[in-house]
């Protein structure tokens, strides 16, 4: 296999470790407001790897010009899959923040393991 | 040349997420995460997906980040102490993250013309958007016509979170505001970034409204146009306070643009059937079915990018108006 073919598995390689990352965030941190970063760079990588799927080879953006002959298009699915996705992201994000900012105020902590200890 | 950056953006990539993963201070760590959605966001044009890129610079980088401080104020700047799970999490993870790179061996390299996941629907509708719907961008297109059962999904979705914020945070009535606080001052004492936010202010809502109009023909649609117009005005809440922004954009607008969006959406798809269509089938909206999907497609596009602004807005003033509680 030569270092060129390689080089196009990197994308997924780095969405492996982004995903990786995202979730040792989730399962190792204490910190509420911590494991909703990690569950974001979690979701950042699936994006990532939805979006490497669409590309292909000398394509370019699935924006059709008139009069151009033989354009080759990246996928236009994967994105509008993924274009919707960021947006709901945000917003069960801040349904997210909002739980916590609620849980802060009861218990006066955001740690995981003070939260457990208090009940 | 193009592989080489894109080579450098994807571990800068890993290095920022690693770098999120170990800080201690949250408000460090937060500030990481708006670059690391701001390094997605070139990769992803990298990768063709303009307007993914365009959503993701400006939800991801801008809205995100704000939401974020916002709740970072009520709770804690710093976590209390690094330690997590340890060793055991590591390895558990580790072994995943082989797991997953062992199996993309398997997958088709990148670029691959002949992947499966190019052969079936996506030529499909690279093929007959030029004759059934005949807009130039084919996402918008795929957004609003071909897939509309989906965002019309999605647009509920965002309407059901932000009414969920609504009542996890409380909304005050707005006559009975606590006095001003030092957070919702905002900015005013500050030259510097008065006199630069009042000159970008004008030109981001334009530039929101261009990708709102345009998104037929350029990358952009209502989602993104949603999150830009939001952003200009939390900048704007940002510089002259919050009460500020309220007494300009007042909650009941907010929540009547949410509604509004969200009720907009599903009543084109509604009007479709009473003119004796397909729900959301917006051949039967024009005399020519050609037509009908474009003004379909415009008016839906309408209703996201309303439901999203007002949806993120009220979300950013949910925030940031309650007040630290002992």
């Amino acid at each position: 296999m030569s270092l060129l073919e390689l080089l196009g598995y990197f994308n997924y390689w780095v969405f492996a470790i982004v995903l990786s990352i995202g979730l040792y965030t989730v399962i190792a941190k204490v910190n509420l407001v911590k494991k909703l970063i990690g569950l974001s760079i979690f979701q950042s990588a699936v994006f990532l790897m939805y979006i490497t799927m669409d590309k292909v080879e000398g394509g370019t953006a699935p924006i059709i010009q008139k009069g151009m002959e033989n354009q080759v298009f990246s996928n236009p699915l994967p994105q509008v899959l993924i274009l919707t996705a960021i947006v709901v992201g945000v917003s069960t994000l801040a349904l997210g923040l909002a739980i916590v900012v609620r849980i802060n105020e009861s218990y006066g902590t955001i740690e995981e393991d003070e939260i457990l200890d208090a009940d | 040349m193009i592989i080489v950056f894109a080579l450098f953006l994807l571990s800068l990539l890993v290095v920022t997420a690693l770098a999120i993963v170990r800080t201690e201070n949250l408000f460090v760590a937060v500030m990481l995460t708006s670059i690391f959605s701001l390094l997605m966001a070139a990769n992803f044009f990298i990768l063709d997906a303009a307007d993914v890129a365009l959503t993701e610079a400006a939800v991801g980088a801008g809205v995100t980040t704000v939401i974020f401080l916002g709740a970072l104020a009520l709770t804690a700047e710093r976590e209390k102490y690094a330690a997590g799970g340890g060793r055991v999490a590591v390895v558990v993870v580790a072994i995943l993250a082989a797991l997953i790179i062992y199996a993309t061996f398997d997958k088709p390299r990148l670029g691959d013309p002949d992947a499966p996941v190019h052969q079936h629907l996506a030529p499909w509708y690279l093929e007959k958007t030029p004759e059934l719907v005949d807009i130039p961008n084919v996402v918008t297109a795929v957004l609003g016509s071909f897939r509309g059962y989906d965002t019309l999904g999605e647009v509920f979705v965002v309407f059901v979170a932000c009414i969920g914020v609504l009542f996890i945070l409380g909304v005050q009535p707005e006559h009975k505001l606590p006095p001003t606080a030092s957070i919702s001052a905002g900015l005013k004492h500050h030259l510097i970034p008065q006199v630069v936010g009042r000159l970008l202010i004008p030109f981001i809502i334009l530039f929101g409204l261009y990708v709102q109009f345009h998104g037929e023909y350029g990358p952009g649609g209502g989602f993104q146009a949603g999150a830009l117009i939001a952003t200009g005005i939390i900048l704007y809440a940002l510089l002259e306070g919050e009460e500020e922004a309220l007494r300009a954009i007042p909650r009941s607008v907010l929540m009547g643009l949410v509604i509004g969006g969200a009720c907009l959406y599903g009543g084109v798809g509604l009007l479709c059937i009473l003119l004796g269509g397909n729900f959301l089938d917006y051949s039967v909206l024009a005399a020519d079915p050609v037509t009908g999907q474009q003004v379909g497609i415009l008016l839906i596009e309408a209703g996201v990018g309303m439901a999203v602004c007002g949806a993120l807005l009220s979300i950013f003033h949910a925030f940031a108006a309650r007040t630290i509680r002992p």
